[in-house]
């Protein structure tokens, strides 16, 4: 089926087999990697892209979905000129990121809340991140990293 | 000679990792993120029984799917049909007439022009297996009445004896035992295993995937094939996480693939699944353990002895590595002058246990942690001061009677969570909290442990590694060292360590992905070693190159060689004020003809070591850490919170403090999951908790809302710069603490672990 979507900003027109994975879609034909699968379940988080303004898991979303929808994956994330937006070098700055199989997704994450809530408290932030597992650093200097990123974009404001 | 000492520019600092644009942008390549024309997309098909023997493999209706390109079984290995790196037990495909010995044993493998097409196949591939009876537990092993493999379910034991037990018992005033049993516990990496491999334009194979020891891979790759190391090259893609479980695994799936690979002529890539990565790959060992402790009536060691079995599932894989560790660090950190353990692994119809942070120690430690809790308790001794006047110092021995010469931070650790944990006022604090609350208890934890770096005595063969550093005509720098970057930030430190000894800015060095092509056989990336080996090695490529700087300096500026500095992208005549930027100076080197490419080369002397007895040098060094944890138990529900914890390091030297930080934080929360939650479930061998809904990681909300790290610095002669390592140490203390705390809160001893709130129930209502 013709699926037509805002993909990173681009209006873009795909003839997609309707029950294939947006996951799949996105990283087999679009070569859009970023979204990584972790478990494929929604549990992990890993596979977040954004859709209409909310996290959803990649994993669990049909291509057919996609029709009319305005969708971004990490790579359509960028701040004023070629640099990373300012969650990015948050989570730069903060020592967020070890193995960095988490972080794409956990970016999309802190992106959803951030521009929905630009003043989170520290229990609004981990209801916001509670989908989005990561092994490696304990979650702290994550946390640290999206009330860097909530200072940087009011900064910027 | 330099004698100007130059001041520390990048070691020590707070860098950003060197690694963290393309993790963050989206770019970095994992292994599920390369493609290749004409590539194959795999699927692996798993016995699905206990234990059997394999009478038939059906393939015609996986073949009439179309898509599929071949199913490939044990008659289409061209080489040795054999995985197993120290015992030669584990075939890498299960043959007609042959036993299958776990759930996940693979029969086959199916190759397809999707990934879903060969799945599908997968599932339509039939087996014929006649059942035998499984063994499933360590007691059904003991018996030794059926055998997974002959000639016995008990092949390994390893052991120590150290002064006379029984004596020591005789002199002690009080003895006390204790039974514990720690369980397996997932790696749950993010990214599952996964692995390409490409027949490639040098007429041999290039192996591309998630893995800690691209060597093991290498070796793995041309066993099956039959081919030589020289026609397989391994490179490491971007890791994503890997605590041990990408040490031999990987070689396996790599070994997978490469069968299908060399049948299809083409690219095949694999990549698992979470629940085949659950099903087949390794995990921590169950250990149950015994312990005997006498202690006079001050609180003294006097004998310590132990008796410890380890499930190794139905392969041993590396179990009998795992078990030198296990055996070395049974005792603790502590001095203890008569000691007996005996370690023995044991064969089960189960997933094979290998590799995990701690590595086969933190089971151990919980036990013998416990053990001291229940000592201080039963004395009526500070928990810490019991440690402080047992443990570990310079001039100390070991269980293994390693004499301690340097580098012993262990009382520093103890004294400094003393403090920092403000000791008086936390357990007033907690007694108040107990004393107006009925439903919640809460319960101090104190453990202490040290742990022994690099591979040791078991692995010495394999204790070298190799850097080769080359300076570009534009003066950036390229560094290629066979350890591998997993997330704990191997590259950072190494780019740290050579941006120190050539003085140029660590933009300017590039930390490749290691590649079997450039740098020889560097050892796995395993036991916390890559800060000490591969950056030593480094180290001393580096400042071989500087010394070729210099020389070209002197002879630009007419300086001395002793008065020159480097940093910060220059050359400096300390004496004149003379400067030469990095780049400039590069440039006149090449006009010169000048090598500016080096190989460093690092392994350690040989250590001393007695293995009939298990006496001598265990370790080059150890790492000390101390631990408190403040728990909150629920008496209604026994669900446990951790409230706070405090922890103290002894690294030797802090190289990169951001990163060491990263490290104690990630450790302390995957061994909080080891203590509370992370519970592998069985029913007949299958594992029933194969994906992230039910084999449950820590979240984001259950971290402790405080947890203060602190970092003691007893220089390590032999690191770089005084570095030990910090990997594991930042796990191993943790689920000990949590036991002990829990212990205290609810005043029963914490004997398993994960202490579920099933168990915590249990306990309580037990009188
Ligand atoms: S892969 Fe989609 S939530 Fe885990
Ligand atoms: S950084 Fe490795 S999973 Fe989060």
């Amino acid at each position: 089926m013709i699926v037509e979507f805002t993909l990173n900003g681009e209006k873009v027109k795909y003839d997609v087999r309707p029950d294939k994975r947006v996951l799949d879609f996105f990283r087999d034909e679009l070569g859009l990697t970023g979204p990584k699968e972790a478990c494929g379940e929604g549990e992990c988080g890993a596979c977040t892209i954004i859709v209409d303004g909310l996290n959803v898991h990649s994993c669990l979303m049909l291509a057919a979905e996609l029709d009319g929808k305005d969708v971004w994956t990490i790579e359509g994330l960028k701040g004023p000129g070629e640099k990373l937006h300012p969650i990015q070098e948050a989570f730069v700055e903060a020592g967020a990121i070890q193995c960095g199989f988490c972080t794409p997704g956990m970016v999309m994450s802190t992106k959803v809340l951030l521009d929905n809530n630009p003043s989170p408290t520290r229990e609004e932030i981990k209801k916001a991140l509670e989908g989005n597992l990561c092994r490696c650093t304990g979650y702290y200097k994550i946390i640290e990293a999206v009330e860097l990123a909530a200072e940087k974009l009011k900064g910027d404001g | 000679m330099n004698t100007v000492e130059n001041k520390k520019n990048v070691i020590g600092s707070k860098i950003k990792r060197v690694d963290a644009i393309p993790k963050v942008n989206g770019k970095a390549k994992f292994a599920a993120d390369l493609y290749f024309d004409r590539m194959v997309y795999c699927y692996l098909v798993l016995a699905r029984k206990g234990h059997g023997i394999l009478k038939d493999i059906d393939v015609e209706k996986a073949l009439d799917v179309p898509g599929v390109v071949g199913v490939y079984t044990y008659k289409d290995i061209p080489g040795e049909n054999q995985l197993g790196e120290v015992v030669k037990d584990m075939p890498c495909l299960v043959s007609v007439g042959e036993k299958v010995r776990y759930y996940g044993d693979v029969v086959a493998v199916v190759a397809a022009e999707t990934y879903e097409i060969a799945k599908e196949a997968a599932e339509k591939i039939s087996l014929e297996i006649e059942e035998l009876p499984a063994v499933l537990t360590i007691e059904k092993a003991l018996e030794d009445k059926i055998r997974v493999h002959e000639p016995t379910n008990v092949p390994i034991h390893k052991k120590i004896r150290k002064g006379n037990v029984e004596d020591g018992f005789k002199h002690s005033d009080e003895i006390f035992e204790g039974e514990f049993y720690a369980h397996y516990q997932e790696q749950a990496y993010l990214e599952p295993q996964g692995i390409i491999v490409t027949p490639d334009i040098d007429y041999g194979f290039t192996v591309y995937g998630t893995m800690q020891c691209p060597y093991y891979v290498q070796n793995s790759v041309a066993r099956v094939l039959a081919t030589s190391l020289n026609r397989v090259r391994v490179i490491q893609t971007e890791t994503g996480g890997a605590f041990g479980g990408k040490e031999d695994v990987p070689s396996y799936v790599a070994s997978y693939a490469a069968v299908a690979a060399y049948n299809t002529g083409r690219p095949a890539k694999l990549i698992y699944d979470r629940e085949t990565d659950i099903q087949t790959t390794s995990k921590r060992h169950p250990i149950k353990s015994h312990y005997r402790i006498g202690v006079s009536k001050e609180g003294k060691l006097r004998a310590v002895e132990i008796k410890a079995y380890m499930d190794m599932g139905a392969y041993a894989t590396l179990s009998p590595i795992v078990m030198f560790r296990t055996l070395v660090h049974a005792a603790g950190s502590y001095d203890i002058p008569n000691v007996k353990v005996d370690v023995y692994g044991v064969y089960t119809n189960k997933i094979p246990p290998g590799a995990f942070r701690g590595f086969g120690s933190p089971q151990v430690l919980f036990a013998v942690e416990a053990m001291m809790d229940e000592i201080s308790e039963k004395l009526s001794i500070d928990p810490i001061k019991l440690r402080l006047m047992n443990t570990l110092r310079e001039g100390s021995r070991t269980a293994t009677d390693h004499l301690l010469t340097e580098s012993v931070g262990a009382v520093k650790t103890l004294e400094n969570i003393r403090e920092i944990s403000n000791w008086e006022h936390l357990n007033k604090e907690v007694e108040a909290f107990n004393n107006t609350h009925q439903d919640k208890k809460r319960g101090i934890g104190v453990s202490h442990i040290f742990y022994g770096v690099s591979l040791g005595a078991a692995g010495q063969h394999l204790d070298a590694s190799g850097s080769h550093v080359q300076i570009n005509a534009d003066g950036t720098v390229d560094v290629r060292i066979g350890g591998t970057e997993m997330g704990q930030g191997a590259k950072t430190v190494i780019a740290m360590i050579a941006a120190e000894e050539l003085g140029q800015h660590i933009e300017k060095i590039n930390v490749h992905q290691p590649d079997t092509a450039f740098v020889p056989d560097s050892g796995p990336t395993v036991a916390s070693r890559t800060t000490v080996y591969s950056g030593n090695a480094t180290r001393l490529a580096a400042s071989e190159l500087r010394q070729r700087l210099i020389d070209v300096f002197c002879n630009l500026t007419g300086a001395l060689a002793e008065n020159v500095q480097w940093g910060n992208g220059k050359f400096l005549d300390s004496l004149s004020g003379q400067e030469i930027s990095f780049e400039n100076l590069v440039e006149h080197a090449f006009r010169k003809n000048a090598k500016l490419n080096e190989t460093g080369w690092y392994k350690t002397a040989s250590l001393e070591w007695d293995a009939e007895k298990g006496i001598g040098e265990a370790y080059v060094t150890y790492s000390f850490a101390s631990q408190i944890v403040v728990v909150e138990v629920n008496l209604n529900t026994g669900q446990t919170k951790v409230v706070k914890a405090y922890t103290s390091h002894d690294v030797g030297k802090a190289l990169n403090p951001e990163g060491i930080i990263g490290q104690v934080q990630g450790g302390f929360v995957q061994g909080m999951g080891y203590a509370l939650f992370e519970d592998l479930k069985f029913k007949n061998g299958q594992i029933l908790t194969d994906n992230f809904n039910t084999y449950i990681i820590p979240t984001i909300h259950e971290i402790p809302e405080e947890l203060i790290i602190d970092i003691v610095e007893e220089p390590f002669s032999r690191g770089p710069y005084g570095a030990k390592g910090i990997g594991e140490p930042s796990l191993m203390p943790t689920p000990a603490a949590i036991a002990n705390a829990i212990s205290r809160a609810i005043g029963k001893r914490i004997k398993r672990i994960p202490a579920t709130p099933e168990y915590i129930l249990k306990l309580i209502k037990e009188d």
